[in-house]
């Protein structure tokens, strides 16, 4: 057995200051924790921790104030959008997000969405898509897949009595209001290091004034799709990615010289 | 400042901003609207938050946003966007945040009409949001009780960490009539510790309104309630008109108070004994002062524009220690004088006791005239 001086060595990976030190509630597996990371780091990395107000919604991640170590409100189900829109107005030089889920923020606070980014509101959105009602235990949500099993859709969903999966990326990018709109997956470190950088442009956009973004991720849900969160990474590589396809949906040329 | 000519809605809105009033959010309904045009050129001139909202829900969420921050903010509707708002209200309430609501009643249920109605008192003074909370709810019976009514409400609602509710009827937000304004007050330049402001780490501030622990929560509502205390202990408002000698009392808030008023001064020259209550507060109820209008007359004659909403709270304090009777108009009719008149005379005439309850006589009397 060697052992190791790490006197000498680097520190490279690390606790964000941004993101509080305490057990999280989230399930194994789930990628809240993940996003919840990445957007810390990006708030650390822009030196915003001083200067940020974070918007909870109802959901997972109501409780999403307890793990971002900076002021936090909560909206009700749906209206973090509206709420934030009072938080910037009046505090115009802070730096206002959202994090909602996608029964938050397309179904029940689809038009809250909708009227923030066609008002080119100047707040960013972390928007986790997970295809289902995860906090009442996995109903079926705007974003579930045709034929997929949720406990309201107990045969799958079934696409004649209840439609179609709303692409929300793909619907925000249409507004004139909206300046970065990306979807992206965090199934694995690659997509991970992607979606980074995709919130750091959402946040840069805020930063310039640019008004509206928004980055929806991907994300699993390993509890309510009964599965180990190996084969719910699979999973969302293989049927969720190509119904929700990652990509740019809408970036502002103000943006598009800019390196993260 | 000398009085000048003022439509009701215009004239809540410029008070409103006269107290300082940081950020106003709204949307478009009749009969309030005139409010948030006049917000929408009036705060942008001063350099102040002014927003259409995308509906109520979004105007009520972003009031509960901008509360979040410290600023004096309100929002403006009418009975229909109200019970929209009712989800955020009690969030609001919740949170233990500060903000005004000025509620322009109209006739209802549903979409209704666009006419005068106080058919708003249950979900405002009862409260029509979930949970156990008790905004401050208030009645002015004209254009300048209006203007000092919200000039004082921020300040209020500041106190207790409370919603402050104007109920307008709608004839008040509508009608044109002499008014001082008060003076223009600084806007605020502190805020207040509670509020965020992006803080991080030992200067983190959350606002939220869900405590999954019941024992925590029970001690939240416990808080509210004995702070609900205070207000009942403090803000009670009232008029009296001729009780001195008054055998017979109408109790009558905003509009229908003011109506009665014509009708009890026509009753007095009359000769017939009668004066008026009216209240001004309406949560909190003047317990008080209807239990000694009680103690002093025969009769009692409740006069609103709904079915008898108030009525129940008026039975409850007097607990038939004198008899209670009930006229009102309802789904957006407004009652003449003459016909407040007439029923102080009939009760003058035979100021016996009533054999049931108040709302069943009043709906014989009522309905051939309804129905007419």
């Amino acid at each position: 057995m060697v052992a190791l001086d790490i006197k000498d060595m680097e520190v490279v990976y690390q606790h964000p200051d941004s993101l509080a030190n305490v057990s999280t509630h989230y399930c194994p597996g789930c990628t809240h924790g993940i996003a919840h990371r990445l957007v810390a780091e990006v708030i650390d990395e822009m030196g915003l921790a001083e200067h940020t107000i974070g918007v909870a919604s109802v959901g997972c991640s109501a409780f999403s104030y307890n793990y971002f170590d900076f002021d936090f409100v909560q909206a009700p189900h749906g209206r973090a959008p509206a709420m934030a829109t009072g938080v910037k107005r009046c505090k115009p030089d802070r730096i206002v997000f959202t994090y909602q889920g996608d029964g938050d923020m397309i179904s029940i606070g689809a038009g809250e969405i909708i009227a923030a980014a066609g008002r080119g509101e100047n707040i960013t959105v972390i928007f986790m898509n997970n295809a289902n009602y995860g906090m009442t235990g996995g109903q079926m949500a705007p974003t579930t897949l045709p034929g997929m099993k949720t406990t309201s859709s107990p045969n799958g969903r079934d696409v004649e009595q209840t439609g179609y999966p709303i692409l929300a990326s793909e619907l925000l990018a249409t507004q004139e209001g909206a300046s970065f709109i990306a979807r992206r997956s965090l199934h694995d470190p690659k997509n991970i290091r992607m979606a980074k950088k995709a919130i750091r442009m959402a946040f840069e956009t805020q930063v310039r004034g640019l008004g509206f973004s928004m980055v929806e991720l991907l994300s699993t849900c390993p509890t309510n799709w009964h599965m180990t969160p190996a084969n719910a990474a699979k999973w969302m590589e293989e049927k969720m990615i190509p119904y929700f396809p990652i990509g740019d949906y809408k970036v502002h040329p103000a943006l598009s010289e800019l390196k993260v | 400042m000398a009085k000048e000519l003022w439509k009701g809605n215009e004239a809540f809105a410029e008070a409103a901003i006269r107290a300082g009033l940081q950020a106003y959010f709204g949307y478009p309904i009749t009969p309030q609207t005139e409010a948030l045009e006049y917000m929408s050129s009036r705060m942008p001139e001063l350099g102040r938050v002014f927003l259409q909202a995308e509906s109520e829900l979004g105007a009520i969420n972003m009031v509960y946003g901008a509360a979040c921050t410290g600023v004096r903010t309100m929002t403006s509707t009418s009975s229909p966007g109200t019970s929209l708002m009712m989800e955020g209200l009690s969030y609001i309430a919740a949170t233990e945040l500060p903000m005004v609501l000025v509620d322009v009643v109209r006739g209802g249920p549903g979409l209704g009409t666009i006419s005068p109605s106080q058919g708003d008192y249950n979900q405002m003074v009862h409260g029509g949001g979930h949970g156990d909370y008790y905004p401050i709810v208030m009645a002015p019976a004209g254009v300048q009780e209006t203007v000092d009514i919200v000039y004082g409400m921020f300040d209020l609602a500041e106190k207790y960490r409370s919603i402050g509710v104007v109920m307008l009827d709608g004839s008040i937000g509508q009608m044109i009539e002499p008014a001082e304004m008060p003076p223009m007050l600084e806007v605020r330049k502190d805020i207040p510790e509670w509020a965020v402001r992006g803080g991080s780490g030992k200067d983190k501030r959350i606002l939220t309104s869900i405590n999954l622990d019941p024992a925590e929560m029970e001690k939240m509502n416990l808080r509210l309630l004995k702070r609900w205390k205070e207000v009942e202990k403090n803000e009670v408002r009232f008029a009296e008109y001729y009780m001195d000698d008054a055998k017979i009392a109408i109790i009558g808030n905003g509009t229908a108070g003011r109506i009665a008023l014509s009708a009890v001064r026509a009753a007095r020259a009359a000769g017939i004994p009668v004066g008026l209550l009216r209240p001004i507060s309406l949560s909190p109820f003047p317990v008080k002062a209807v239990q000694e209008v009680a103690a002093q007359v025969d009769n009692i004659l409740v006069v609103e524009m709904n079915a008898g909403m108030m009525l129940e709270d008026v039975l409850k304090v007097v607990q038939g220690k004198t008899s209670v009777e009930f006229y009102g108009r309802i789904g957006g009719v407004m009652p003449y004088p003459e016909e407040i008149l007439a029923e102080i005379q009939r009760i003058a005439a035979n100021p016996s006791p009533i054999n049931g309850h108040p709302r069943d006589l009043w709906i014989e009397r009522i309905e051939p005239v309804i129905n007419r």
